[in-house]
């Protein structure tokens, strides 16, 4: 099947006039439709406007003005991505039949470089869940068990990978959607330093900590893509103004050498013995292949998940206050005033897991208890932030498991508490800044997906994921596909 | 930290959220669970720590000159509800 392909062969074959944007883009439509109905990834396909973009790849090929490795690949985009002209949802009923003006910066650099968008994948609502059952659109699914979770809160974007549906998509991350899903569903995810892509049209969540960033089947596949995301942007001034390296230059350059940190507190108590021992395997696979492992401590990741859930709660409040019912959303109808306007809007349009963060958000902001909630926690992040930069000066990258547990069943998430423990190895990466990256290092007895998470210095993306390509290329899961008929 | 029935409609009142019987006692019961585990914070010394800030090196300015903005008819085109060109909202004074 040529949706086998990973992004790179895909190129390949167009480069080489083997296959074209509008055959590969057509099977990729059927076998949405054949599918999506079991697995929930998609809540929009855009089957006319993928065509069309095929139908001017193809022609600009015929010209000889192919523009790149994307040029006419099928991919998918989280749905908290602005698309314009097509519906954007964020997952959340208040947005239902919004109809972005613009694209997101990250939208219109895909489209740029020439690749064909299918469609909108699903999420937790507005990107907050770890098992994408906030979406009001009900759960995507995994396609290795569609009775589990593919991860949150990118988990259409995951599922979509993972079961062949596009080569590629764009993901979010702001404490481990993008690799917590690529983990539970063996594809590679990647999360870029904080201000490595525009954020203009992601519809925010945590300003701080969101990150957008690609999940593909290959290491090889997720550098083409940031190839064309990173960069400045006169739209997001925090889209850091630095040089774009050759992310493909030196992903080949093996792992001999490497000095890859093993830090202690990630390795404790909770933690599903076969995810343990895969990642544990994969520690001796990067040993095999001439790194050293050196153990690192970072003594202030039991406080990562306090200090994320009060200060990402904080922003939302805040980024939410913009739903009001009044330029764009859902408005509540029969209302006396202006007050009950946005309170009733709010209200009937947020699901119960938004709510309850902008609760705990805004009692964290709130008179009397801000210096004791928000300051202290912007100020134990100050402290994550120096256990890595301690851990940087010994080590390349650090290694860990990237979710303590494999894909779990849907329903079974009942206390937010639990729930939020699932994200307690990726949190730190977000608070730091950090890039970090999942890819798969191996599955259970019931063939569940595992995946490790690597984490590099700030802005060296190139070495990450050089890093997780050694691994790949000595052990590579990219060709296991999960057990979907079309 | 247990939050008071008071507390959590407080909290709903600033958030601009209405919530029924049902939903403020559940709230009050998670919320003040999710604020025990932060308490774990307290036993973490942060004197003479400075708090983080946006870390991304600072943006080179641009050039001061017009650019094409969104038409009226684009900002508008989700807008629940307008008059002309402008959004409408209930009325706020009597």
């Amino acid at each position: 099947m040529v949706l086998d392909l990973t992004l790179a062969e895909a190129a390949g074959q167009l480069g080489a006039g083997a296959t074209s944007s509008t055959e590969l883009t057509r099977v990729a439509l059927q076998r949405v439709e054949a599918l999506n109905g079991r697995l929930n990834a998609f809540l929009r396909v855009d089957a006319a406007g993928a065509l069309e973009a095929a139908a001017q790849s193809d022609a600009r090929r015929g010209r000889g003005e192919a523009r790149g490795p994307l040029d006419g690949v099928p991919l998918g985009i989280k749905d908290n991505l602005l698309t314009g002209g097509l519906e954007t949802t964020a997952g959340s009923r208040i947005l239902q039949g919004f109809v972005p003006p613009v694209d997101a910066t990250a939208v219109r650099k895909l489209r740029e470089a020439g690749a064909v968008l299918l469609g909108k994948l699903n999420l937790d609502e507005f990107a907050m869940g770890s098992s994408n059952e906030s979406s009001a659109y009900g759960p995507a699914r995994n396609p290795w068990d569609t009775t589990r979770t593919p991860g949150g809160s990118s988990g259409g974007s995951a599922a979509a990978v993972a079961a062949r549906l596009c080569f590629g998509a764009l993901g979010s991350d702001t404490g481990g959607s993008i690799r917590q899903p690529a983990a539970l569903t063996g594809t590679v995810g990647l999360k870029p330093t904080w201000g490595r892509v525009s954020r203009f049209g992601l519809v925010a969540y945590a300003s701080s900590l969101d990150q957008v960033g690609p999940m593909a089947r290959t290491v090889t596949d997720c550098a083409l893509l940031l190839q064309a995301l990173a960069g400045p942007d006169a739209q997001d001034a925090t889209a850091a103004d630095l040089a774009v390296p050759d992310y493909t230059a030196a992903l080949e350059r093996g792992a001999a050498g490497l000095r890859v940190g093993v830090p202690a507190e990630y390795f404790g108590p909770g933690m599903d013995p076969e995810v343990e021992a895969a990642v544990r395997g994969a520690l001796r696979a990067y040993e095999q292949l001439g790194a050293t492992l050196v153990e690192v401590s970072l003594p202030h990741t039991k406080y990562a998940l306090a200090t994320y859930y009060l200060l990402a709660t904080a922003e939302a409040s805040s980024n939410l206050a913009r739903f009001d019912g009044v330029r764009f959303g859902h408005r509540a109808r029969d209302v006396k005033g202006l007050r009950e306007l946005y309170a009733r809007s709010r209200s009937e349009g947020f699901g119960p897991e938004v709510k309850r963060r902008i609760m705990l958000g805004t009692f964290a902001l709130s008179a009397g208890h801000y210096d004791a909630y928000y300051l202290k926690a912007q100020k134990v992040r100050t402290l994550i932030r120096r256990d890595f930069e301690a851990a940087f000066r010994q080590v390349d990258v650090v290694l860990s498991p990237t979710s303590p547990v494999p894909a779990f069943p849907l329903g079974q998430q009942t206390d937010p508490l639990q729930s939020y423990l699932l994200d307690v190895f990726t949190l730190p990466c977000n608070l730091a800044g950090l890039p970090g990256l999942s890819l798969p290092c191996g599955f259970t007895r019931a063939r569940l997906p595992v995946g490790m998470q690597l984490v590099g210095r700030w802005w060296d993306e190139a070495g990450l994921l050089a890093a997780a390509r050694a691994y790949e290329r000595a052990h590579d899961f990219s060709r296991a596909a999960p057990p979907l008929e079309a | 930290m247990a939050l008071t029935p008071e507390q959590v409609a407080h909290v709903a009142a600033l958030a601009r959220l209405e919530l029924s019987p049902d939903e403020a006692a559940l709230y009050r019961a998670q919320l003040s669970a999710v604020l025990d585990a932060a308490s774990l914070l307290d036993e973490v010394d942060v004197s003479g720590v400075q708090p983080t800030r946006g870390d991304a090196p600072v943006p080179p300015l641009r050039p001061d000159v017009e650019r094409p903005s969104l038409s009226p008819e684009q900002v508008l085109g989700n807008a629940p509800a307008k008059v002309g060109t402008t959004f409408s909202v209930p009325k706020i004074l009597e």
